[in-house]
């Protein structure tokens, strides 16, 4: 079975990993934000199982795992704080809520 | 017996805390039986130790005792503990009895006052205060009880504090004292950077052995805790606080002048008389200042129409004649003049606050008269004291006193002829200004009204004083016996002064006095005004008035300068360093605080830059 080249790989998770970032950055709907955290999560997974294939390892895709199950935590505590904010402001924009400013 | 000797500090001490903690909520009866029964504690204590210490004296002449060790550092170990001999005895036992009758005195004189228990609370911490550094066995709680002394006469000079005259002449007080403790603290650094301890035996072996005569360490040590002396003693040049303490209440003044404070500084340099003794210059400096302040406190004292301000003169007067005594090398001397000093002194001021509540606070001698008749009692126990004062022949007390300290000074190997004149001027000075006194307040017509009698507490004190004003004198040989066993005897010089001429001497000078005042107060008293009213007369009179222009020329030299740095550096540049530092940090908040923006993704844009800035500083770097 032909390899995928490491670098190749790690380009690509880089790749996901900014745009999951830039996705957390700029957009200002909260779904959105949760969701480009997820991207930037899987793409440092990739990077994992990437590493992990090129040394035949099996620590990167067990790494995976653990992050798996830690990103749908996440995504449960989240998306309940995502209720209670439309509930309280009937908005989804996190510019909304500053009201915690200096 | 002995072993109670921690008590006698400690009774005073807790009847203060006691008083100062429940004393608002205590009845007058229980403040009263608590503010005056522990001194009378204390003083029956100290009763029993003496009886005990001269009926089976301890080996060494001396007891110790320790009751634990109050800091530990390295080799700094000072304890707290009393050294009782026959000086720290005589002193404890004054002190103490003089005290108590003070407090039973001021039971009946400050019945109406709103802060009775706040005066007693006072005292009492001011007697244990005493107690404490007459029985300190090392130089570090002796300087506690030197503070707490002057701590106490600061609280009770400025008693009546809603009068600001009385809280400026305490605030006064405690300043003037304080430039003498600076010294003496001083002087305690240098005594344990060089000796490398600070209980008193030890220290004085240590020096006996380490500095020899004339040495500058000697000397520096010595000047430096006679400048602590002089502060507390009320001697030249600092002597300018003493008068303005009688802005308290009269029996603090007694306290002040008979038992506590002024004589502090005597105890000290007698405590500490071996440093004197190698430091000749400065021993001698002791017994010059001694005659300089006795004679110009007795000019002030003739000027001045205070009652107790003529009384505070004569004590600068007096202690002035102790510190003649100790410059001489006559210890045992001062401390007998100390021990008579306090009981006719006591009596003077017990007995003048007699006539002062009986004329509605009347201070001015030239406004009281005739009150022969009207005050027996305050007439014949002021008339006792006064005789005392003045070294009446034969009978007082403070003749006896002042005749050992007389004849010192003209026979000791380290006093003088000139010394001596000074002492016998000073005689003729007190009994002048004694007499002026007697005469002006007891003879004469009558100018103010008696409206109140002393009643009981107020007349047992000044009797029992007056008979120790007399009888106090007479234990001469027996005195000079015992406080040898602690302080080394006088060294004669050959082809000095006799005895026998000295004391006649010294009875004529008394007699000049006396007919002094009796013929310009009493023959013809127009006299004195007229002396008054020439110009030369009046401007002597100004000068001695103002206590030698020392009060002007320190408000000249010290106050106002300090006043014109205080105004004109009100900004208080120094300050500004501080004031700086925190509008820094005031600014440097206000700048990050706009990054609290409360914005979740600025935030996160925060925290991933940081993220990429760390990293790339761990790998560039």
């Amino acid at each position: 079975m032909e390899m995928v080249p490491i670098r190749d790989g790690f380009i690509l998770a880089g790749a996901l990993f900014a745009l999951g970032l830039i996705g957390v950055l700029v957009r200002r709907n909260v779904i959105f934000i949760l969701m480009s955290l997820e991207v930037m999560l899987n793409a440092a997974g990739l990077a994992f199982v990437v590493a992990g294939a090129r040394w035949g390892q099996p620590d990167g895709q067990v790494v995976f795992l653990f992050i798996l199950a830690m990103a749908a935590a996440e995504v449960s505590v989240g998306l309940a704080l995502v209720l209670e904010l439309y509930h309280q402001y009937k908005s989804l924009d996190t510019d909304a809520v500053s009201r915690m400013k200096g | 017996m002995l072993e109670l000797l921690w008590l006698v500090p400690a009774i005073p001490f807790a009847g203060a805390l006691v008083l100062a903690v429940l004393g608002a909520r205590m009845s007058h009866k229980s403040a009263t039986i608590m503010g005056v029964g522990t001194v009378a504690a204390s003083a029956i204590i100290s009763i029993l130790i003496a009886a005990e210490f001269l009926n089976s004296p301890p080996a060494t002449g001396m007891y110790t005792q320790t009751l634990w060790t109050w800091i530990d550092v390295g080799s700094f170990r000072p304890q707290i503990a009393f050294y009782l001999d026959a000086l720290s005895l005589v002193m404890m036992v004054v002190v103490t009895f003089v005290s108590f009758l003070i407090h039973l005195y001021s039971a009946e004189f400050m019945r109406t006052d709103e802060g009775y228990s706040r005066f007693f609370a006072y005292m009492n911490l001011f007697v244990a205060c005493m107690v404490t550094l007459l029985l300190a066995d090392n130089l570090l709680l002796l300087y506690l009880g030197w503070e707490g002394v002057g701590l106490c006469s600061y609280l009770l000079i400025g008693f009546w504090y809603q009068d600001p005259v009385n809280g400026r002449a305490g605030r006064k007080a405690f300043i003037v004292t304080r430039v003498g403790d600076t010294a003496m603290a001083i002087g305690l650094f240098l005594l344990f950077h060089s000796l490398g301890t600070l209980r008193i035996q030890d220290l004085l072996h240590a020096a006996q052995v380490q500095w020899s005569t004339g040495s500058a360490y000697a000397i520096a040590a010595a000047a430096l805790l006679l400048g602590g002396a002089v502060g507390k003693s009320a001697q030249l040049p600092l002597q300018t606080w003493l008068p303005d303490a009688m802005a308290g209440p009269t029996p603090t003044s007694a306290l002040i002048h008979a038992a506590t404070m002024v004589t502090a500084g005597v105890y000290l340099i007698a405590r500490t008389h071996v440093l004197f003794e190698l430091a000749p210059p400065v021993q001698f400096a002791v017994a010059a200042i001694g005659a300089a302040t006795l004679l110009m406190a007795g000019f002030s004292a003739l000027t001045q129409n205070d009652i107790k301000r003529v009384l505070a003169y004569s004590t600068v007067s007096q202690i002035g004649y102790m510190f003649l005594a100790l410059g001489v090398g006559a210890w045992g001397a001062a401390i007998f003049h100390f021990m008579t000093h306090a009981f006719f002194k006591a009596l003077l001021f017990l007995a003048a606050g007699i006539i002062i509540e009986s004329l509605h606070h009347e201070h001015n001698i030239f406004r009281m008269g005739g009150l022969r008749k009207e005050l027996p009692i305050a007439f014949w126990t002021f008339l006792i004291a006064g005789c005392s004062l003045a070294g009446l022949p034969l009978i007082t007390a403070g003749y006896y006193s002042k005749d050992l300290i007389l004849w010192s000074a003209g026979s000791s190997a380290a006093g003088s002829t000139a010394l001596w004149a000074a002492g016998i001027a000073g005689v003729v000075l007190t009994s002048l200004y004694t007499f002026r006194l007697i005469f002006l307040v007891f003879f004469g017509p009558v100018r103010t009204l008696v409206s109140r009698r002393p009643g009981l507490a107020m007349t047992i004190p000044v009797c029992v004083l007056a008979v120790l004003s007399i009888v106090g004198g007479f234990d001469k040989a027996p005195f000079a016996r015992f406080i040898a066993t602690a302080l080394p005897t006088l060294s004669e010089a050959v082809g000095g002064i006799t005895e026998t001429l000295s004391s006649i001497v010294a009875a004529l000078a008394f007699l000049c006095g006396l007919l002094g005042a009796w013929f310009v107060y009493q023959r013809n008293p127009t006299l004195a005004t007229a002396m008054v009213e020439n110009p030369a007369g009046r401007a002597l009179h100004r000068f001695w008035f103002s206590d030698w222009a020392m009060d002007w020329l320190y408000d000249r030299l010290f106050v106002r300068p300090v006043i014109w740095i205080a105004r004109v550096n009100k900004a208080d540049l120094v300050d500004s360093i501080y004031d700086g530092l925190a509008s820094l940090t005031a600014i440097c908040y206000r700048v990050l605080s706009l990054t609290e923006t409360g914005k979740l993704r600025w935030y996160a844009a925060w925290i991933a830059g940081g993220t990429v800035a760390f990293v790339a500083i761990v790998m560039f770097l």
